[in-house]
């Protein structure tokens, strides 16, 4: 080889390296040693140290229609375009609101911080707009802000929200310590419709289950739970969990 | 494609000489694992909850048993003898799997850039979304990134890996059907992800968006080419393993370890395409992005370092400038390359320990980066001329001063102040491709525009010519592209966080983002410059394909480093 022939003077340190160019295996070893480093230490302490998850209350697991709405978010792509992760900088805290905590995304799977806003942040969306809007925007994205340059999605309020097996998907997020109960999952199918209609009989139970959700026909059409029924009940709880007038933030300095 | 070994052959690949011919373990076990998988789909395809998924489990049910059908009649027609290592004390090397790679990257990069460009106009005309879920932005977004990272960059990677440890080992490719399992698994990965993203099935991790079965799909191939390519450098005749395959080395391990890592997750059933992710929230995002910004390092510079590491000197037929630069930028890139992800999560809720740590080595990364740089550079020292007369040479280089451009750009955007303006805007999409366009696919482009003539026999390219106006079209293309994309990030950053004399946030969202239309426009065309150099590419290396061949055929350098490739 041209450049591992190089003469080196003595036992120099240089002709030392060849002992990872002569042994493949050692070479191997000697990558995974170096590459271990940076990880360990930047991800590892993520998982026990107390302050890395603020203690706030509010922040329970989403409902079933909320996760099956958030599951529509992650397949269409919205991260691609929209954030949810406010920073405490001035602008954003009074664009968007409180800066967003990490607590309020602990049951994400995956989480959906993003990295462009193409689009406005949506971490406090919830609220922010009415049913009707979210329905019109989404199936129209210029009908209701000309400029918009976001794709329209008519066909969630046309399709069939496919979601029975949502409990076996809270199961799988209970599995990793989310805390879903048994009765939750059981309710699971019952909870999704029930979170979807208006004047639903097991209302109180379901507000039980998940203090705080939203109980109404999200798409205004009641002939069905459709995917714009979940993806909107998804984007008005977004960033409504926790209560920041009694939110501490000295207490959560990190 | 397959040279059948003559009588006097030394011993074929680990199986004793026998006079009848017999499956090989390798055959018979491939053939088993794939009739098995091919049942396996079958279950699915029978119960799948979703459409798309079944037509996922179809998919895989034919391409086992088309696979199946080949690995059988190529046995039946095959000699009782696998082909021989060497040939009159030659190797005989294996450049059937490197011929499969470089013209499948070709067709990937044309279709990665074509998406590219349609969602460049998308976002400058969104009208052009149809209001159809499998072309609305969000889904063909991850296609087009997926495309030219993995199916253009992973093609070329393979294939010049193949190529290189071949050429530096001075021994044939090991295995017989190995690599090909190799670049055809690992194509068959891109195509479930590809029409995954379409028909929405997606992670919903950027740059990992395939589900939980790609993944696995991709595991096994990917062990399979860790093996193949130490089993070559087991091979090898030198004592020493040459600099281009250390890179390429940390490249396949690492790219292994982030994506075990990253992709940890459990199916809601094996019925079901859905699995979701063992970490969640901010550790979740931390290991995204420990992920993603390696995916950069190793996948897209540690792999593409090996290429110029090789590429560089053989054109320029010059020696590596520095070996002991080559050890300490190795060694310090890959080290320090590891802490940088969390520059990707400034001021997010991420604690700021790990942000300041993934600032403070995204600066310090600078160093081994430039180090890289340099070393590729300085060997061109005494062949400077070449620039003028080898447009080939001359992509290549570009490619390594782009390297350096971005390298800079990328410490620079880490610093949390900069950052603080440059996340969430156009400036990192602008940052990226002036790493994409300009480092990755011209090193890329260099090295095919290499490699063809050489595999396929050709005593020069169809036309240099051609090469030059490529050269030139996508050059103005990746300028229009990033500046315009700088104006844009910088003037969105600005904007969001402009305020009037009364202290109100002077624009509101939407005004962002309509003043970005002309700046999208302009992108596009650059996109657009950058597309059309492509396909120029592509009918030149056509043309030399079908050129008549050199005639001396074998083997046209024993030292790839020193000799030229004429």
């Amino acid at each position: 080889m041209a450049t591992a022939t190089t003469p080196a003077p003595r036992k120099s340190l240089w002709q030392k390296h060849a002992f990872f160019e002569r042994n493949s295996i050692w070479l191997i070893i000697g990558i995974l040693l170096v590459i271990s480093v940076g990880g360990l230490v930047e991800i590892v302490p993520l998982f026990y140290l107390k302050s890395t998850i603020e203690k706030v209350s509010g922040v329970r697991p989403w409902t079933p229609l909320e996760l099956a709405g958030r599951n529509i978010y992650v397949r269409e792509g919205c991260y691609n375009c929209h954030s949810q992760m406010i920073r405490p900088l001035r602008d954003e805290v009074e664009r968007y609101g409180h800066y967003s905590l990490a607590a309020e995304s602990m049951y994400d799977r995956p989480f959906q911080w993003g990295s462009k806003r193409t689009g406005p942040d949506l971490a406090r969306v919830g609220g922010k707009y009415s049913d009707e809007w979210q329905r019109q925007h989404l199936a129209d994205p210029r009908s209701v802000v000309p400029g918009s340059i976001m794709p329209g999605y008519p066909f969630l309020a046309e399709s069939r929200l496919e979601a029975a097996d949502i409990g076996q998907d809270m199961k799988v997020n209970a599995l990793y310590g989310v805390p879903y109960t048994e009765e939750m999952i059981a309710a699971a199918a019952a909870d999704l419709r029930t979170q979807a209609t208006t004047d639903a009989a097991d209302a109180e139970a379901l507000q039980q289950r998940y203090p705080g959700a939203q109980i109404r026909d999200f798409d205004g059409n009641l002939a069905f739970v459709s995917e714009a029924d979940a993806l909107i009940a998804y984007l008005q709880a977004l960033g409504t969990m926790v209560d920041f007038k009694l939110y501490d933030d000295k207490a959560n300095i990190r | 494609m397959r040279q059948s070994a003559t009588g006097g052959a030394p011993d074929p690949v680990g199986v004793p000489r026998q006079i009848s011919k017999s499956l090989t373990f390798g055959e018979g076990g491939l053939v088993a694992s794939l009739v098995l998988l091919a049942f396996a789909s079958l279950t699915v395809a029978s119960g799948a909850e979703t459409a798309a998924y079944a037509f996922h489990a179809w998919l895989t049910v034919l391409a086992s048993l088309a696979a199946v059908f080949v690995i059988i009649s190529h046995h039946v027609e095959r000699p009782a003898a696998l082909p021989a290592r060497e040939v009159d004390g030659r190797p005989n090397y294996n450049f059937g799997p490197v011929k499969f790679a470089t013209v499948a990257a070709m067709f990937w990069g044309i279709a990665g850039f074509l998406v590219g460009v349609i969602i460049a106009f998308q976002l400058a005309f969104p009208a052009l979304n149809f209001d159809l879920p499998w072309t609305a932005f969000g889904r063909l977004r991850p296609l087009h990134t997926s495309a030219v990272i993995f199916a253009f960059g992973g093609n070329v990677l393979i294939g010049t890996s193949f190529y290189v440890v071949q050429r530096t080992c001075h021994a044939r490719l090991a295995g017989y059907l190995a690599p090909w399992f190799v670049v055809l698994g690992y194509n068959f990965f891109i195509l479930i992800a590809g029409t995954g993203y379409l028909l929405g099935i997606t992670q919903g991790k950027e740059y990992a968006e395939p589900e939980w079965y790609a993944d696995l799909w991709l595991t096994v191939v990917w062990v399979t080419y860790l093996l193949v390519f130490l089993g070559t450098i087991w091979r090898r005749r030198e004592p020493h393993i040459y600099v281009a395959n250390w890179f390429y080395l940390a490249f396949i391990v690492t790219i292994a370890v982030l994506h075990l890592g990253n992709n940890a997750s459990v199916p809601v059933s094996i019925y079901s395409p859905k699995s979701y992710i063992v970490w969640s929230g901010v550790q979740d995002a931390m290991v995204q992005w420990w992920y993603g910004h390696n995916a950069v390092g190793f996948f897209l510079t540690a792999g593409f370092l090996a290429i110029m590491y090789y590429f560089i000197p053989k054109r320029a037929e010059r020696p590596v400038y520095s070996y002991r630069l080559s050890i300490v930028h190795f060694w310090a890139l890959i080290f320090i390359y590891i802490w940088a992800g969390p520059h990707h999560l400034h001021y997010t809720a991420l604690p700021d320990w790990a942000q300041t740590l993934g600032m403070t080595f995204s600066i310090i990364l600078w160093m081994p980066s430039w180090g890289g740089m340099i070393n590729g550079l300085m060997t061109l020292s005494g062949a400077w001329d070449k620039l003028r007369t080898d447009p080939v040479l001359r992509m290549l280089v570009v490619s390594v001063a782009f390297y350096g451009m971005s390298t800079f750009e990328g410490p620079l955007m880490s610093v949390k102040a900069v950052n603080s303006l440059s996340h969430y805007t156009d400036w990192t999409i602008g940052h990226v491709h002036s790493g994409a366009l300009g480092w990755v696919a011209y090193i890329s482009f260099g090295a095919i525009y290499c490699l063809v003539p050489w595999l396929w026999n050709k005593r020069e390219l169809y036309s240099l010519k051609l090469v030059n106006w490529h050269f030139w079209i996508s050059t103005l293309g990746i300028v229009f592209y990033i500046s315009a994309m700088w104006v844009a990030g910088i003037l969105q950053g600005l904007m969001w966080r402009a305020y009037t004399s009364l202290g109100f946030l002077e624009y509101s969202f939407i005004e962002t983002v309509e003043a970005m239309h002309p700046f999208y426009v302009i992108r596009a065309i650059g996109g657009v410059l950058f597309l059309i150099g492509a396909l120029i590419m592509a009918f030149n290396l056509w043309m030399t394909v079908r050129s008549p061949s050199a005639e001396p055929a074998v083997s046209l350098a024993r030292n790839p480093a020193f000799l030229p490739a004429e």
